[in-house]
């Protein structure tokens, strides 16, 4: 339309320009313009509607793009959600399985362990028993030892009180002469006492002490034969004659010492006929026959070869070996191993069957799992 | 001139010569007159005397050389070098008993001062005749012979060897049975000292038959004898496990445990040496003397004793506990740890100190019992002092360390513990916080008083490198307990909580 417009402004144009009709050309002119302007407003106008609802219909199919697409991934992440889900699930599922067999296999590990503990390795109870017993040896101990310390102390002092009294005797002794007579009251009688001390009544029973003879000091005597060493009494008399003892003369009619001693001491003098002995003869001839026997080499008589021999019985030699074999019985061996000597042809019999077990101790049942 | 003149000049002269050397004699007893004599040449002019026609002037002349030898070892080495030991052991053999012993006292001086004179004695010859003088019928002499055998055998090992390839053992040994104390003292120390260098010569002496001899002379009364006895019994055991059991065999338990009770120091001293020197060697032997009662009479005789003989009783109760956790614990029932603590902290030597630290280390080590008996009795804060004063000596400080560690190691009893958070130097404190989180875990009650008492408190305020194994043992202990709590006793929380209250703004309505 707009052509069209433009068509009649061209015609008129040429036209009014045809015509020389100016005023016919300015009125057309001024209509056009106001036309212009009304058709340039409703151009703007419907472009706007059109645009409006060109982006109605655009907005309407995205709209039903995007339900279509959210569909898809809601579907999509469902899925992929419903997979984790259930990776999940087993995982957690498993690892309560797992809790599970754990604990189980620790309960019996525990069981297996205490058993085996006490049954091969330690023995609760005999430990404590075993402390038990030590206590109680120590106890014992400590009181035999508390008893002897106090019988070696009880024997010392009655050592000591031994040693005090006879100290005290030997004071008593000593101080003889301070006992009282009967005009002069002694030092420990005194009459205004009530009753004597006691050392009066251990003087009473003292026995004086008599006179020390006074010690010979030995000088040393330079005789040059004094060099004989041992005069103590434990080595044997050198001399053949004692030495003469210094002691004054006993009272009374005895004979000169020297005169008894020699007379004591005197050497046997033997006749001829003692001196021999009486079975000389007896003597002589067992010495001629030893010396004679010396040279033998056979002690046997010689007999001639007749039937003395044959009755000869041969006595085997106690160390030669013999059939029964009686040295090595009790020293290398209690019971014979060899079958050829037993007595009846059988050996001894085991009562039980031995218990296999038994061949096991000490060592463990299970290796690792493995089972023995 | 008569006749009796001229024996009246050799009177004269003979009664001067038996004057001055009964005066040298008796001058030597005293030490101060020593030197004077020596100085005077007192060696040169008794050397021409031993060789006197007079017997009584020879013997004392030894005698008085014996007794100026005994003095110092210079006057025995101008003996030696003054050529007088081969003349003595050449007249030795054929003398009287009283020269014998004179002679034999002058080889007994010299020998007993250093290995080199003992040997200029074994070179001269003179170890055949001591074993001849040994033979002899006199108990003297057999006393002297002993005597000088026993001071050449003391040295080494060596000498040992040559007094007894001299055959002098199976003498020994008879001398031992002879009915005179003193002969039997001296044999036995004899004994002692040749079987203590090595096990060969120990076998000797009891190839010899000696172990039999020497169990029943411990029940004799006489203490001297029991020290000797008891001094060669433990020399024998102590070389090997073969050796202690055949002196174990001999039945000496339980009759050397009543030396243990001996009022002389020295027998209770070799009795624990003796139980000590068995004790060491296998668990089985431990066991026996348990068994017998020994451990009880040991911790006993560690009361009434004090200073050094307590010593082989500590390291006896140290060996038994250190076997195998039995016998530890039959050293705790034998109330053995509170006499240990006890010796621990009353002894002033540290040698002592050292040896109790190590018992108690041993006793505590095994497992969470035997640390708590240990620790219940007060001893780690002792320890631990011991550990850290600069007094002590340096093998002190390592023993009370290793015996600190072991038993922390162990221990859960966590009153005994908690005072160590305060004062222990690092290195033990990453032992205590390791300790107190492994226990606290598990014990509420334990958690408790472990905050009441503080311990949470210090605990926080350590400050360890993060990634260490004490920051490891801080954060298991920290999740013991709820934040909050951690957070109250982290040090500094009162300035952050002041300093909230600076920066609070407060709700105005």
């Amino acid at each position: 339309m707009g052509q069209e417009r433009e068509q009649m402004k061209k015609e008129l144009f040429y036209s009014a320009l045809a015509s020389n009709a100016s005023r016919v050309l300015t009125e057309e002119m001024r209509q056009i313009s106001v036309v212009d302007q009304f058709r340039k407003k409703e151009n703007d106008v419907a472009i706007k509607i059109q645009s409006w609802f060109r982006g109605c219909k655009v907005r309407a199919y995205i709209r039903f793009l995007h339900k279509g697409v959210t569909v898809i991934q809601k579907w999509w992440r469902g899925f992929l959600s419903r997979q984790h889900y259930q990776l999940v699930v087993k995982i957690a599922y498993y690892t309560m399985k797992m809790n599970l067999y754990n604990t189980m296999a620790v309960r019996i590990q525990r069981r297996w362990r205490g058993y085996r503990i006490r049954k091969y390795c330690f023995n609760y109870y005999y430990l404590k028993e075993y402390l038990r017993a030590v206590s109680e040896a120590n106890d014992a101990i400590r009181e035999a030892l508390e008893e002897f310390a106090e019988m070696k102390e009880r024997e010392e002092k009655k050592a000591e009180l031994e040693r005090q009294e006879k100290e005290r005797d030997y004071q008593a002794r000593k101080m003889h002469y301070l006992l009282s007579t009967k005009q002069i009251p002694g030092i420990y009688n005194s009459p205004f006492r009530k009753e004597p001390d006691p050392w009066e009544l251990r003087l009473q029973k003292a026995k004086p002490l008599t006179h020390r003879r006074p010690k010979v000091k030995h000088k040393y005597t330079i005789d040059l034969d004094s060099w004989l060493a041992c005069t103590s009494s434990r080595s044997f008399p050198r001399s053949g004659i004692l030495p003469p003892i210094n002691r004054k003369q006993c009272q009374g009619p005895f004979r000169d010492v020297a005169e008894v001693l020699q007379q004591r001491y005197k050497p046997l003098e033997a006749t001829l006929r003692v001196e021999e002995p009486i079975n000389t003869l007896q003597e002589a001839r067992e010495l001629l026959w030893r010396k004679e026997c010396m040279r033998n080499i056979n002690d046997n008589l010689f007999l001639p070869f007749s039937s003395y021999h044959k009755n000869e019985k041969y006595t085997p030699s106690v160390y030669s070996p013999c059939k029964y074999d009686a040295d090595s019985y009790r020293h290398q061996h209690f019971r014979e191993e060899n079958p050829k000597k037993w007595v009846n042809a059988k050996d001894f019999q085991t009562v039980l069957p031995s218990f296999e077990l038994f061949s096991k101790y000490g060592k463990l049942y299970s290796k690792a799992g493995q089972i023995l | 001139m008569s006749q009796r003149q001229v024996l009246q000049v050799f009177e004269q002269y003979q009664k001067a010569r038996t004057q001055f050397v009964q005066m040298v004699a008796e001058l030597a007893t005293r030490p101060q007159n020593i030197e004077t004599l020596q100085n005077a040449g007192v060696m040169s002019l008794l050397r021409p005397l031993l060789l006197d026609v007079v017997p009584t002037i020879q013997q004392t002349a030894a005698l008085a050389l014996g007794r100026l030898a005994n003095y110092n070892d210079d006057l025995a080495e101008a003996v030696v070098k003054g050529d007088i030991l081969p003349q003595l052991v050449y007249s030795l053999a054929e003398q009287n008993r009283f020269y014998k012993k004179a002679a034999a006292f002058v080889l007994r001086a010299v020998g007993k001062h250093s290995p080199q004179l003992a040997q200029a004695i074994v070179d001269c010859g003179a170890l055949d005749t001591l074993v001849i003088c040994l033979e002899d019928f006199d108990p003297g002499v057999k006393e002297a012979a002993a005597w000088a055998l026993g001071y050449i055998a003391r040295h080494n090992a060596e000498l040992s060897q040559a007094v007894v390839d001299a055959g002098a053992v199976p003498l020994l040994v008879l001398c031992i049975q002879e009915p005179e104390i003193a002969l039997k003292r001296i044999a036995a120390s004899a004994l002692s000292d040749i079987s203590k260098h090595s096990p060969e010569l120990a076998q000797t002496v009891v190839d010899a038959g000696a172990i039999a001899h020497l169990a029943q002379m411990i029940l004799n009364p006489d203490a001297k004898l029991k020290r000797q006895v008891l001094s060669a019994l433990s020399q024998i055991a102590k070389h090997s496990v073969d050796l202690a059991e055949m002196v174990v065999e001999a039945e000496i338990f339980p009759v050397v445990l009543t030396c243990l009770k001996d009022r002389d120091e020295y027998v209770k001293k070799n009795a624990s040496t003796l139980i000590r020197e068995i004790a060491k060697h296998t668990p089985e032997l431990s066991q026996l003397i348990v068994n017998a009662g020994g451990v009880a009479a040991v911790v006993d005789c560690l009361g009434s004793c004090k200073g050094n003989t307590r010593l082989p009783g500590i390291m006896m109760l140290g060996y038994v506990a250190a076997h195998s956790e039995n016998l530890a614990m039959a050293v705790i029932i034998s109330k053995g740890v509170p006499q240990l603590s006890v010796c621990l902290s009353e002894e002033p030597e540290d040698h002592i100190k050292a040896a109790a630290a190590w018992a108690l280390g041993q006793i505590g080590r095994h497992t969470p019992e035997h640390a708590r008996a240990v620790a219940v009795t007060n001893t780690l804060p002792v320890l631990l002092s011991l550990y850290m004063s600069t007094e002590s000596s340096e093998d002190l400080q390592v023993k009370s360390k290793k015996a600190i560690k072991n038993i922390l190691q162990k221990c859960t009893y966590l009153p005994a513990l908690e005072p160590f958070l305060y004062d222990a130097p690092p290195n033990i404190l990453k032992h205590v916080v390791g300790q107190f989180s492994k226990v606290l875990p598990h014990d509420s009650k334990a958690r408790r008083l472990f905050v009441t008492s503080g311990g949470l408190k210090k605990v926080q305020e350590i400050k360890a490198e993060p990634g260490s194994l004490l920051q490891e043992y801080i954060n298991s202990i920290n999740n013991c307990y709820p934040e909050e709590i951690v957070r109250y006793y982290s040090p500094g929380y009162s300035d952050t909580l002041l300093q909230r209250v600076d920066s609070y703004q407060p709700l105005i309505n």
